[in-house]
This record gives C-alpha cells, structure tokens and sequence, in this order.
C-alpha cells in the first residue's frame, strides 16, 4: 500500500500544477545562475530537477531566548550519480541569557558587555543579561560524486556570519561500498576557522568585572583584545550495515579538537563571603584546547505501518564531561499517506572539570573556572510531534512541535548562608515550533 | 586495561579473529538489490529529515556541552 501511495506521490510530483511549476522554474533558474551552470544544464537532459527544502522554526524560552531560524535548501542530482545540495540559513535570536553570576537576596546592577549600559537583576532571580540579540547568516554548499567503482567523494564548505562572530570551515567525506552495498565504511575530515569581535572586546580571563559604564574615550583597562581565534578539527569515522529487508544500522566514531579562544567573553563567575554574599565577579576563563570522543549508534527499523529511528551517542572529552543522548522517533504511516511521529529525546552531561556555581572570596583563584550551566552538571528531556502530509501537487508539508526542558544541577556547590531558599540551578523551558515545505 | 596493544603479543591473533569473524558476519547480512523496496523509502533514510536535524543540531549546540556524532560537530556559531 504504501508503495502504492509513494508511485501515485512520484506522478503527482511530475504533474504540478502550473502556478507551482513556474515558481520551481524561476527558482531553478536563478539557482543555476547563482551556479554558472546553465550551459551545463541544457545538455544534461536526463537530470532530475532541483528539489527545495524550506522551514521555518521558532524557538522559545519562558522569559529568556525567543529565536526564529529560516532554511532554504535546494537540492539537484545531476547524471552519472552526482548531487549538489545548498543550503542558506538565518536565524534571528532576542531575549536574556544567564550572565554566569550568582543570584542573590538583594537586587544587583551589572554592566552590560560592551560597557554601554546597565540592568538590574531582581533579588533571587538568576542574573540574565537582557541585551542577547544576534542575527546570523550561513551558507553551506556540498558537491557529493562518485569516485571509482564503490567509492563516493563529498565535499564541501561553510560560511557563517553573526554581528560578532564568523565561521569558516570545509570538510570533506570518502565512503566505500561493500557487500553488494549492504556494507559502507566512510571516512571524513572537517576543519572549522572561527573568529570572535565581541562588543565592548575581549576580557582577560579571570580579571574583575568592572561594573561602570564606560566612556568611549577611556583606555582599556582588562578588554583590550578586540578579537580571538580557534580551530576545529574533526575527524568523522563510520559503518553502516543494512541488516535486513526492514533494518539498516550506522556506527560513528568521530574526534573533535578544538584550540583557541574556547571562553565565553560574555560569562562571569561570582566571588561569594561565607554568607554567600558576592564581594565581586571575575570572567571565566577555560582551557585553551579540547578534545572531543563521540561513540554514535543508530538503527531504523521498517515496520508494516510504521519507521522507527533509535539512536544512542556516548560523548566524553578531556574537560570531564561525558554526556548520554537517547533520541528516538517514531513515524507511523496513516491510511491517507500522511504520517503521525512522536518523538522523544533524553540528554544528561556531568560537569566540565573546572566547573564552579561560584567561588569562595578567600580561596585562591583557579587557574581555569567557569559558571556557564551550560558545561555543568544537567539533565534534558524533549517530547515532541510532527505531523507530514502531502498537498494536492505531491508537495510534502510537515508541522513540527516540541517541548525541550533543561534541568541544570548541583555538583557538590549548594545554596548557603543567606542563599538558603534561592534556587541557583533554575529550569529553563523551551517551546519549538516548526513548519516544512518541500517541492 | 583488557586491551593493551603494546605490551601481548598474542592479542594480535585475537584481534584479527575478531576483525574476520565481523567481517563474515556483516558478509552474511544484507539484501540481494531487487529487496530494497522498504529501504529505499525516504523514510528509511538514516537522516530522514535533514531539515529537522540541521535545526536540532543548532537549537543542541547552543544549549548543551555535546555535538555532532551524527556527522561532524563543528563550530559554526558563537552560541557556545
């Protein structure tokens, strides 16, 4: 039935209707014009037509991060195997995140980053930092062919671009077939260049916040870095195995390295008394290198009416954090050739090696201290569902939504003092909301 | 430490019993071509939804300490 459903969506693709069909055109054409491959296009006649892939998501956190991200992506396979694939992305993000300060019984006043303004932090609130706003834009492109017999190339490249921030990176991928294609080991290389411009510089890693506004006239005292660098490497390696008619499974090890400027410019740590009242805050400062193992497993199974996606990933790095990620789908084929896909995803990490909720006034600094909840100890859950269907033209529509919720957690550093009562490790709920087109 | 590659010698045979045996295994499993009617839906795909998983990939990143697994982990963005 259900190949049925596919042949009758695969007709119904060829057939769109004319409106649709102009509006493919003109894209089509404007993709290739982008490309320069015109020419090549008008001889290869036997080539299937540009595929697009549109979405458009928004994310929201109660009273903190609200982002909405929108992907174009266009696809085009070409004869003797080969495939492009384009993708642009833009996101706009707005709202508050935590600055890595403690909270406290009393209302507090920081100083905004880039040393412009102030806001003021309610008595046992944890202190956001109300001035996150970013814009991004990215461009990925990937060129994907065969080599020789049983060999596929894939490479591609990367750009990233926020108001202070830019990435650039290029990767590269080498698969090889086995076992009547039931087997394929691959191999790949990426290798990421990113530069941070932060607003108001770089701070000195453990150096005091100063908290005044700043004239612009006065020289640096602790921010006189404007910008920093680090690298990515990662190296990406693979199995996949069709097990069966219905069951196809994939196994990844993969290595990242990541040297530079690793710090968040924008994360504080709190110097608390013993009555857990802050004296004053010192920005974080973390190692200059890290190094990531990732174990990745996942299998898919065909059921009569239904595709389930089980993955598992087992992450561990040379900062102490291992974390654990179970994500599962299930996509269950309803009789009109629409499908229902229940999703549910759990995540837990331990704490980074240096992490610290705060510091005590009188102890000495360490050389590598961090408050980001980010790299603490936490646990998350998502729940979501998504609903696909296809359109009277054959074009697929999918409604996506998901409920994310982060519980960060104590790693031995409690409320004390005239902390008692003040929640330091506080749950962040997110809202996800999602609309596809495909055609 | 079960595995020292350095110091037993006599692991080395072990080894490549194991590399063998999974081999054959992996042999054995499998489809002949005309049995990828269910495999070569979309929905079989191991990234069946890259849109979804690109946008996931991000949302993670910036809000976690974990990346990548799936496919390369990256940097990207200045949201961690």
């Amino acid at each position: 039935m259900q190949l049925i459903n596919s042949t009758k969506s695969a007709k119904a693709d060829r057939q769109l209707k004319p409106a649709n069909k102009n509006l493919k055109a003109l894209l089509s054409t404007a993709t290739c014009a982008l490309l320069g491959s015109q020419a090549v296009q008008a001889e290869n006649v036997k080539e299937d037509a540009w595929q697009f892939d549109t979405a458009l998501m928004y994310y929201g956190e109660t009273d903190r991060v609200t982002a909405t991200e929108a992907i174009f992506a266009a696809k085009k396979n070409f004869k003797n195997d080969q495939q492009v694939n384009l993708k642009l992305t833009i996101d706009a993000l707005t709202g508050a995140s935590a600055n890595g300060a403690i909270a406290q019984p009393t209302v507090e006043t920081y100083t905004r980053p880039s040393g412009k303004g102030q806001y003021d932090v309610a008595a046992n609130e944890t202190p956001l930092d109300d001035t996150f706003k970013d814009t991004r834009v990215q461009f990925t492109g990937q060129w994907t062919q065969p080599l020789a017999e049983n060999y596929t190339l894939s490479a591609g490249g990367n750009l990233s671009k926020e108001y202070d921030y830019l990435s650039l990176s290029v990767n590269a991928n080498l698969a090889r077939d086995f076992n009547k294609k039931n087997t394929t080991v691959s191999a790949g290389f990426a290798f990421s260049q990113d530069t941070i411009t932060p607003e108001g510089g770089i701070p000195d890693g453990l150096s005091t916040v100063v908290n005044q506004i700043l004239n612009p006239d006065d020289a640096c005292t602790n921010k006189c870095t404007n910008d920093d660098n680090k690298t990515i490497v990662d190296l990406l390696f693979g199995v996949t195995q069709v097990i069966n008619k219905r069951m196809i499974t994939q196994f990844n090890y993969s290595y990242s390295q990541a040297d530079g400027y690793i710090t968040d410019p924008f994360k504080m740590v709190s110097l608390v008394n013993e009555r857990g009242i802050t004296q004053s805050n010192i920005y974080e400062n973390r190692p200059g290198s890290r190094a990531k193992h990732a174990f990745y497993g996942q299998v898919k199974y065909h059921f009569d009416n239904s595709v389930v996606d089980a993955s598992y990933r087992y992450m561990t790095d040379d900062w102490e954090i291992d974390s654990h990620t179970v994500d599962t789908r299930l996509r269950y084929f309803l009789a009109d050739g629409s499908y229902l896909e229940p999703h549910f995803r759990y995540y837990t990490q331990t704490a980074a090696q240096f992490y610290q909720t705060y510091l005590m006034a009188e102890q000495a600094i360490p050389e590598f201290v961090s408050a980001d909840y980010r790299i603490g100890e936490m646990d998350a859950y998502t729940v979501g569902l998504k609903y696909g269907f296809k359109m009277n033209q054959g074009n697929d529509v999918a409604l996506r939504l998901e409920y994310y919720k982060q519980t960060p957690k104590s790693s031995g550093q409690e409320a004390f003092g005239d902390l008692q009562g003040i929640d330091l490790f506080e749950e962040l709920d997110a809202i996800i909301l999602q609309v596809s087109y495909s055609f | 430490m079960l595995i020292n590659f350095g110091v037993k010698g006599s692991l080395k045979p072990m080894l490549l019993l194991v590399a063998v045996s999974i081999l054959s295994a992996c042999s054995s499993l499998g489809v002949e071509p005309w049995e990828r009617e269910l495999l070569a839906k979309d929905a079989m795909a191991l990234t069946s939804s890259p849109i979804d998983a690109a946008l996931d990939d991000h949302i993670y990143f910036s809000k976690e300490a974990t990346s990548g697994g799936r496919s390369f982990g990256g940097g990207g963005c200045g949201c961690n």
